[in-house]
């Protein structure tokens, strides 16, 4: 077989790696290269350098060393049992691309998998050796994400916090006998175990670096997961539940939902079918209702086991629970401000402030929100009320969006 | 009409100096003409206003509205320094009209700053750097960027901050930036054919792009929204973004229809190579087995929501096995039993009654955390008698492989667990108790158990009785 140039590894290693949905460049320590060492910084925010067409952001060179591997997740592309094709990249190879790509301001930095070679050690050894020469080498000062490889040893794993940012390590699936069902080699003990140590060892550092600057940082972006959604026949409220225990325990900064995908050369044993992208989008608002706006799951989900894919959660608890409306901006309090649906954080932050000054009119809650069309039905404001329509049958219908094509096979 | 000049099309600071002016000379904003360069000046030759009396003496601004004034200068909007200047003089009447946002002065403000913050935002994520033929790794490099707004000074701190070790230039219509690794310079306005027009690199840029899109997932506008199209000619990318789009439905499709293939070659012979698993329950013949397999228990629900079975630690030739009750929130997660606090307070009163934690064998009665969820803490629960019998299994085979002399029971559920019924620990813990083989049990309370005391008094109490049970304890062993 010839060998495969950079450019022949690049394509099969970033092709392998998209269907990891985690992008996120933001929360870490900020760093700059001001004083004329090093190359590369850090903001804080993350920056999302390109955006493909399936709508994700592309902020870091997202590939994995190698696609060879010895496990063979059902879901996966990269499976023993798959004929997709093989690559393997040195980590020179990846070092190069990723100072070529951020001297040229396409990424804020590198996120680094890879399939397992050998041995869980020898392929978290290899991803580690990526970071190591990036940053003790190269001065690189930039992002780095790890992907922590399940069953590695604690050592390499703490040593993989040491030069990335931000590791994480996927639960796969919402149930543990969904994961011993598709992913016969991944033990769900190991990768708890290894975001249990993980929590304690990000705590400790962020506690030794709240006492002094010159503590050694340990993965300051925190820890994330990603779960399939759609490949198993978990339920939302499964996934929302799992997601809830899975951030009270390993103070996780996100948990990713990834609409399962279909995957060339797939197995059989899997829904031949397109990606269910709208319950995706559902499962983060639902998420993004119990992070922020101080929704317990329960709440979300009613009687359901599903979330409604017509409506958003929050619009969806709204029409169940029509009694707690209109809500009085001029007088009530941010909890229940922020059930109200069309209304986010900011948008009530700027009603809290503007409100101090004049009893808020229609038009004037038209100025510090996005839109009035679903916010109009659940809010009293100064010489407004909704009339009857709150209590109409046909609400939920009139705030559905129009019908669209949401998918490609409709 | 009154003329005030500024140095640029975002000279904060000139106008800041020229509305201050203005202000005291008591000139309305409706009667000014802003002029930002020299060219301006000619159509509009008008002599600039003597101050006026009776205008007003002080100006007060607050930091936010000076942080809101530099964002909206830099906006396109020729209106920008009127509107500013309007602002000012209002603040004067109204010192809190910024909080105001349904206000339609500050809510066209904002709505200005924002536009501004996002345009900068977007040049710091879409400026492409291209390498100047014969360049080394630290460059010259050059990019041709054209903002919506006039923010290019105010985007030069973020370039010099990343690529400080770098040589660059930025070059856009309304000016450029070179930086040659020490210093910044301003330089005039450019065009697109000053840059190079290639670079090595991009075709791996693309490929990258190309790879990276699933075309099972297409949400273009999405991406528009994110990446609007007026920024897409002096992106290298976005030449691949109408062929990808319109080759996605028929990938897609490919892939849900394509028939599945048999394993390759390197498969089957992985598959002989499997690792075997740890010995399952029925096969075990040591303590290294036992502590394999517990890691799988399934004997209890526990299992559902701990983090991992916290197995016990210590010698395996220990003279005493202490027994507690759970582990908790730290036990949990490190996988290690009587590491969190309670663990620190067992430690502290071993050592004070003359004991070496690391010469016991610890363990708990329960092997899994239990806990409930609320919002993102975990408060811990107490195990009922189904768990602690379902855990007796293992607890059974350490105190099997350690065959220690003393046991001390921790807690009422260890004693519970230990003695196989309910018993007051008040009582237990002044008697002399055995296991069912003879071995000599103690009965003390469990470090937490100190912790949860409110009263200061209380707890210094209690805690100078269980130092001084477990000095019975050390007694007892150096007497055998």
């Amino acid at each position: 077989m010839a060998q495969l140039t950079v450019l022949e590894k690049l394509q099969i290693l970033s092709d392998a790696a998209k269907y990891d949905a985690s992008c996120a460049s933001s929360n870490t320590m900020k760093r700059d290269s001001r004083d004329g060492k090093g190359l590369g910084s850090t903001t804080g925010a993350g920056i999302c350098h390109s955006y493909a067409p399936d709508g994700r952001c592309i902020s870091l060179l997202k590939i994995l060393l190698t696609n060879f591997c010895s496990f063979d997740c059902v879901f996966c592309i990269n499976r023993s049992s798959s004929n997709v094709r093989r690559a393997r990249f040195s980590v020179e190879e990846v070092v190069a691309l990723t100072l070529n790509f951020y001297r040229r301001n396409y990424i804020e930095g590198l996120f680094l998998s890879s399939g397992i070679i050998r041995s869980a050690d020898y392929t978290m050894a290899e991803l580690i050796r990526v970071a190591e020469t990036l940053r003790r080498q190269h001065g690189f000062l930039g992002y780095i994400h790890l992907k922590l490889i399940p069953g590695a040893s604690r050592d390499l794993i703490e040593r993989a916090g040491l030069f990335a940012d931000r590791v994480s390590i996927n639960v796969e699936l919402p149930s543990e006998a969904a994961l011993a069902r598709f992913a016969p080699e991944k033990q769900a003990s190991e990768i708890k175990s290894a975001m249990g140590g993980l929590k304690l060892k990000i705590e400790a550092a962020r506690e030794e670096r709240g006492k002094s600057e010159k503590a050694p940082a340990f993965s300051p972006a925190g820890q994330s997961t990603q779960m399939i959604i759609g490949a198993d026949g978990a339920s939302d409220s499964a996934v929302l539940k799992r997601s809830a225990w899975l951030y009270g325990s390993f103070g996780l900064k996100r948990v990713y939902y990834s609409a399962f995908s279909p995957i060339p050369d797939a197995s059989r044993q899997l829904p031949l079918q397109p990606p269910p992208l709208m319950r995706e989008h559902r499962l983060y608002q639902a998420d993004w209702l119990t992070r922020f706006y101080g929704f317990e799951t329960e709440e979300i989900l009613g009687r359901n086991e599903m979330l409604d894919l017509d409506i958003d959660p929050k619009l969806a608890w709204a029409l169940r629970e029509r009694g707690r409306f209109p809500v009085d901006v001029n007088r009530a309090d941010r909890e229940t401000l922020l059930r109200v649906p069309g209304l986010g954080t900011r948008s009530v932050d700027r009603i809290l402030t503007t409100r101090r000054f004049r009893r808020l009119r229609l038009e004037d809650v038209g100025r510090l929100t996005r839109s009035l069309t679903t916010i109009r039905h659940f809010i009293l404001a100064e010489g407004w009320r909704p009339g009857s329509g709150l209590d109409a049958q046909n609400l939920r219908a009139r705030l559905m969006p129009r019908p669209r094509q949401l998918t490609l096979f409709p | 009409m009154i003329a005030a000049r500024l140095n640029g099309p975002a000279d904060f600071a000139g106008w800041r100096r020229e509305a201050r002016r203005l202000a005291l000379a008591g000139i309305q904003p409706e009667a000014v003409d802003w002029l930002t360069s020299e060219d301006d000046a000619g159509l509009f030759a008008m002599e600039n206003a003597t101050p006026v009396a009776g205008g007003s003496t002080a100006l007060t601004v607050s930091r936010r509205f000076i942080e809101l004034a530099e964002n909206v200068v830099c906006h396109r909007d020729a209106g920008r320094f009127v509107l500013l200047h309007r602002l000012l003089l209002r603040l004067q009447d109204e010192p809190r009209l910024l909080e105001n946002a349904a206000d339609a002065d500050i809510a066209r403000a904002e709505a200005m700053a924002r536009s501004v913050r996002r345009d900068l935002h977007k040049m710091t994520a879409f400026v492409r750097f291209r390498a100047v033929s014969g360049a080394s790794e630290d460059g010259p490099f050059i990019a041709w960027f054209e903002p919506e707004h006039f923010i290019l000074e105010r985007a030069a701190a973020f370039f010099t901050a990343r690529f400080g070790t770098m040589i660059w230039s930025i070059l856009t219509p309304q000016g450029s930036l070179h930086w040659d690794g020490v210093a910044l310079q301003y330089g005039p306005a450019a065009s697109k054919a000053d840059a190079p027009d290639g670079d090595a690199i991009e075709a791996y840029w693309l490929t990258y792009y190309a790879s990276i899109f699933n075309p099972a997932r297409l949400k273009p506008k999405a991406m528009k929204s994110e990446m609007p199209v007026k920024y897409w000619r002096n992106l290298p990318e976005a030449e691949l973004i109408v062929p990808l789009i319109a080759s996605a439905a028929r990938r897609a499709e490919d892939m849900v229809m394509r028939a599945p293939t048999q394993p390759p070659a390197r498969h089957v012979r992985q598959l002989r190579h499997r690792p075997e698993l740890p010995a399952d329950e029925s096969a075990i013949t040591s303590w290294r087995d036992a502590a394999a397999a517990a890691q799988r228990c399934t004997r209890c629900d526990l299992h559902c929501h701990a983090t991992q079975t916290v197995f016990g630690e210590g010698p395996l030739d220990a003279r005493v096995l202490f027994v507690g009750e759970q582990p908790g929130d730290k036990e949990d997660l490190a996988g290690r039993p009587f590491v969190g606090p309670a663990g620190q307070v067992f430690d502290r009163a071993m050592k004070e009654a003359g004991l070496d934690r690391a010469r016991a064998y610890v363990t708990n009665a329960v092997k899994h955390f239990k806990f409930q969820l609320r919002g993102k803490r975990r408060i811990h629960e107490k195990p009922n008698v189904g768990e602690i019998k379902a855990c007796r299994f293992w607890l059974d085979l350490e105190l099997q492989f350690v065959k220690p002399r003393f046991v001390v029971a921790l807690g009422a559920s260890a004693l519970r667990s230990l003695t196989g019924h309910a018993s007051s620990l008040a009582s237990a813990r002044d008697r002399e108790l055995a296991l069912e083989d003879g071995t000599p049990l103690l009965a003390t309370v469990h470090p937490s158990f100190l912790l949860r005391l409110p009263d200061e008094d209380a707890r210094s109490r209690e805690y100078a009785r269980f130092v001084a049970d477990l000095a019975r304890v050390q007694q007892r062993i150096f007497r055998h």
